[in-house]
C-alpha cells in the first residue's frame, strides 16, 4: 500500500510540481504555508481535480495520469477534511457507515462495522449523536473512523488539527498519532502547523510556491532547515553564505558570521533566537560575532520576549522579560548583539 | 448555535414602521371582508349540497398530483441548473422562470399549440396513442405544472447553490456514487429547500385559474378546479362564492400552519 507519485497541476499562474513517494505504513506530512500548493496535492491525490501532468501510482497500478483518473468513488482513498466534513443530518454512527453502505454492505453489516469503529476511537456513547452535538476532538475522531473503515489504500488528512481549539489539541494529537501508527496503508497530512507536522510525521516534505524545498525527518529539518519559512516554523535565525576554512562566513545578503563548524563553500549558518544576547552598548570581551541593530519590534510570550532587530545581517532575539525591561526596548532603539561561534551552527547548502 | 433567551428589539422608525402596519392590515383586511360578509346561517345547508365539495376535491387532488410531478422534474431540473455548466444555460434559465412573469392566459393558449388536438405534439398524441389531452383532468394537472414548475425549480436551485458541494466530495471520497451522494446527502441537506418550493408549488397549483381555464376547460366535476367555481359562482350567487372562498382560505392556511416548523421554518 504505497504511493508513487509525482502530482503536476496547473492552475493559471499557479503551478503544482510535486514528487511523492509515501511507503505503506509512512506517515508523510506536507507542510507548507498558505497557498504553498498542499491542499491542491491533496485534492488530486484524493481524485477531486484532474492532473495536468505526471502520475499517481497506488500499490503499482496507474490511478491518475494527466487529464486522466479513477474518480474518488473508486480510489479507496480515505480523506479527512479540514472541518471534517460529517454529514450533519446523519448521526456519528451513520456517517461512520456510509461507507461501508456505499460499498454495498447490507445495513446491519454496515452498522455493525462502524459501530466497531466508534467503540475503537472511544466513542460509543456518543455513536447516535448528530454532529452538531459532536465535541470537536469528537468530530475529528468520527471523522478519522468514517475515513479508516472504508480499508483505505492511501489516507489523507487535510489540517486535521485546525479546527480544534490549543487545549483539545493537545489530547487529539496524541490520540491521533495512536491512530495513524496503526494504520498501514500510506498517510499524507497537510498542514501548515509545523508543530502537528514533527508529532505525526515520520517525515515531512516542506512546499513552498508549489514546489518541493525540503525533506527530510523532523529532527533533520529542524536542525537543518534550508528555507527562511522553514527557520520561521523552527524559531531560527537562518543566514546563507560563503564560509573559508577558518570558520568566516560571508553572508549572502550582507554581513558576517564566525561560526564554529569547519564546513568550506555554500552554506547555511543557523542559530536560535536564544542564543543572541543584547547589549545597550557595544560589548567587551569573548564573543566573536557582535553588531549593531536596530529594534523593529517587541514581542512577549510567556516569560520570554521576542525581539525583531534589523540591521546586517537581521536578526531575532529572545531574551527575559525582566532584561527586555532593563533594555527599555522601544522601536527605533539602537543596540548591540552578540552570538557566540559555538551557538551557531553550518552545515553545507 | 446558543441564541440569547431573551433578546431586546428597539422599536423600529416610524418611516418604516407606520408602512408596515399599513402594509399587514392591506393583506388582512380582505380576510376579515370574507368572514363578516359568509352566509354563516346557511352554511350547513350548502355544505351538505350534493356536488358542494366537488371542486374542492379535484382542487387537492390535482395540486397533489402538481406538486408530485414538479418534484419528479423540478429537482433535477434545479440539479442540472445549479451543478453543471453548459452553452445556452442562461437561455434555458430564463426560460425556465418565464411562466412567473408570463399571464397564465398566455400559458394555456401555449399549452394549446402544443399538446391542444391540432398542437404539433397533441397530433402526434392522438395519431400514435389516441391520447386527447384537452378539457380532461390531466389537462388541468398540466396547466398547473406549466405555472408552479419555476417556484419549485428555484427554490431547489437557490438551496443547491447555497449548500456545500465539498459534502458531496465527502461522499465520493467514501466510495458513494453520484447517484448515492445525491440521494443520500445533498437531497437531504437541500430538504428544507425541497419542502419550502412544494408548498409553494403546491399552492400556485391550487390558485392556477387562466392556464386551467383555457386549456382544461370547466367541466363540473373533471376540470372545474375551485378557483374556477368561485368565479362562476359568484356570477349568480355571490355568498356561494364567498363561501367558497372561505373553504379555500381555511385549506391553505390548515396546510401551511401544519407543515410549518416541521419542514419550513427556513421559509
Amino acid at each position: 500500500m504505497s504511493l508513487h507519485a509525482r502530482l503536476v497541476v496547473d492552475r493559471g499562474r499557479f503551478r503544482l510540481d510535486l514528487p511523492l513517494d509515501v511507503a505503506a505504513g509512512e506517515v508523510v506530512a506536507l507542510l507548507g504555508p498558505n497557498g504553498s500548493g498542499k491542499t491542491t496535492a491533496l485534492r488530486a491525490l484524493a481524485g477531486l481535480i484532474t492532473l495536468s501532468g505526471g502520475s499517481i501510482d497506488l500499490d503499482g497500478t496507474e490511478i491518475a495520469r494527466a487529464g486522466h483518473g479513477l474518480p474518488p468513488e473508486r480510489r479507496r482513498v480515505g480523506v479527512v477534511f479540514q472541518d471534517y466534513l460529517l454529514f450533519p443530518h446523519l448521526s456519528a454512527l451513520e456517517n461512520v457507515a456510509f461507507g461501508p453502505r456505499s460499498a454495498g454492505a447490507s445495513r446491519a453489516v454496515a452498522r455493525d462495522r462502524a459501530a466497531q469503529w466508534l467503540a475503537r476511537m472511544g466513542l460509543a456513547d456518543i455513536a447516535a449523536n448528530k454532529p452538531g452535538r459532536l465535541s470537536g476532538g469528537q468530530a475529528q475522531r468520527v471523522a478519522l473512523a468514517r475515513a479508516l473503515v472504508t480499508n483505505p489504500r492511501l489516507l489523507l488528512l487535510d489540517e486535521p488539527l485546525a479546527a480544534l481549539d490549543a487545549g483539545t489539541r493537545l489530547s487529539v494529537r496524541g490520540d491521533l498519532r495512536r491512530h495513524l501508527a496503526a494504520f498501514d496503508g500510506a498517510t499524507v497530512i497537510v498542514t501548515h502547523d509545523s508543530l502537528d507536522a514533527m508529532v505525526l510525521a515520520d517525515r515531512i516534505v516542506v512546499i513552498e510556491a508549489g514546489h518541493p524545498v525540503q525533506d527530510g525527518s523532523p529532527a533533520e529539518i529542524v536542525r537543518r532547515p534550508r528555507t527562511e519559512y522553514v527557520a520561521r516554523l523552527a524559531g531560527l535565525n537562518l543566514y546563507r553564505g560563503n564560509a573559508d576554512a577558518d570558520g568566516h562566513v560571508m553572508l549572502a545578503d550582507g554581513g558576517r558570521l564566525t561560526v564554529d563548524d569547519r564546513v568550506a563553500g555554500d552554506v547555511f549558518v543557523a542559530f536560535p533566537p536564544s542564543a543572541v544576547a543584547v547589549h545597550r552598548e557595544r560589548p567587551s570581551g569573548s564573543p566573536r560575532n557582535v553588531w549593531e541593530v536596530t529594534v523593529v519590534g517587541v514581542e512577549a510570550h510567556g516569560e520570554r520576549v521576542r525581539v525583531e532587530l534589523t540591521g546586517v545581517p537581521p536578526v531575532a532575539a529572545e531574551i527575559t522579560t525582566g532584561a527586555a525591561a532593563e533594555l527599555d526596548l522601544l522601536p527605533g532603539t539602537t543596540v548591540w548583539v552578540a552570538v557566540k561561534a559555538t551557538e551557531t551552527h553550518a552545515y553545507p547548502a | 448555535m446558543t441564541q440569547p433567551s431573551q433578546q431586546h428589539y428597539r422599536r423600529p422608525p416610524w418611516v418604516l414602521l407606520l408602512p408596515a402596519v399599513i402594509g399587514i392590515a392591506y393583506l388582512f383586511l380582505p380576510l376579515i371582508g370574507l368572514l363578516i360578509k359568509a352566509p354563516w346561517s346557511t352554511l350547513g345547508a350548502r355544505l351538505t349540497e350534493p356536488g358542494a365539495l366537488t371542486a374542492l376535491r379535484l382542487s387537492l387532488i390535482t395540486a397533489t398530483i402538481t406538486t408530485a410531478v414538479c418534484l419528479l422534474v423540478g429537482v433535477p431540473v434545479a440539479f442540472v441548473l445549479a451543478r453543471t455548466r453548459f452553452p445556452g444555460q442562461r437561455l434555458v434559465r430564463a426560460l425556465v422562470t418565464l411562466p412567473l412573469v408570463l399571464p397564465p392566459v398566455v400559458g394555456g393558449v401555449a399549452l394549446f399549440t402544443a399538446f391542444g388536438r391540432r398542437g404539433f405534439v397533441g397530433v402526434l398524441l392522438d395519431r400514435w396513442f389516441g391520447i386527447q389531452l384537452p378539457f380532461t383532468t390531466a389537462a388541468v394537472v398540466m396547466s398547473q405544472t406549466f405555472v408552479a414548475l419555476p417556484f419549485l425549480v428555484i427554490a431547489v436551485e437557490g438551496a443547491l447553490r447555497g449548500m456545500d458541494t465539498r459534502f458531496e466530495e465527502a461522499a465520493a471520497t467514501l466510495g458513494a456514487s453520484r447517484w448515492t451522494a445525491f440521494r443520500r446527502i445533498t437531497l437531504p441537506l437541500v430538504g428544507p429547500g425541497v419542502a419550502a418550493g412544494s408548498v409553494l408549488c403546491w399552492a400556485r397549483a391550487l390558485g392556477e385559474f387562466g392556464a386551467t381555464i383555457t386549456f382544461a376547460g370547466n367541466f363540473p366535476g373533471t376540470t372545474q378546479t375551485m378557483p374556477l367555481q368561485v368565479y362562476l359562482t359568484l356570477q349568480n350567487d355571490p355568498d356561494g362564492a364567498i363561501l367558497l372562498s372561505l373553504i379555500l382560505v381555511a385549506v391553505c392556511i390548515t396546510v401551511l400552519v401544519s407543515l410549518r416548523g416541521r419542514w419550513i421554518g427556513a421559509v
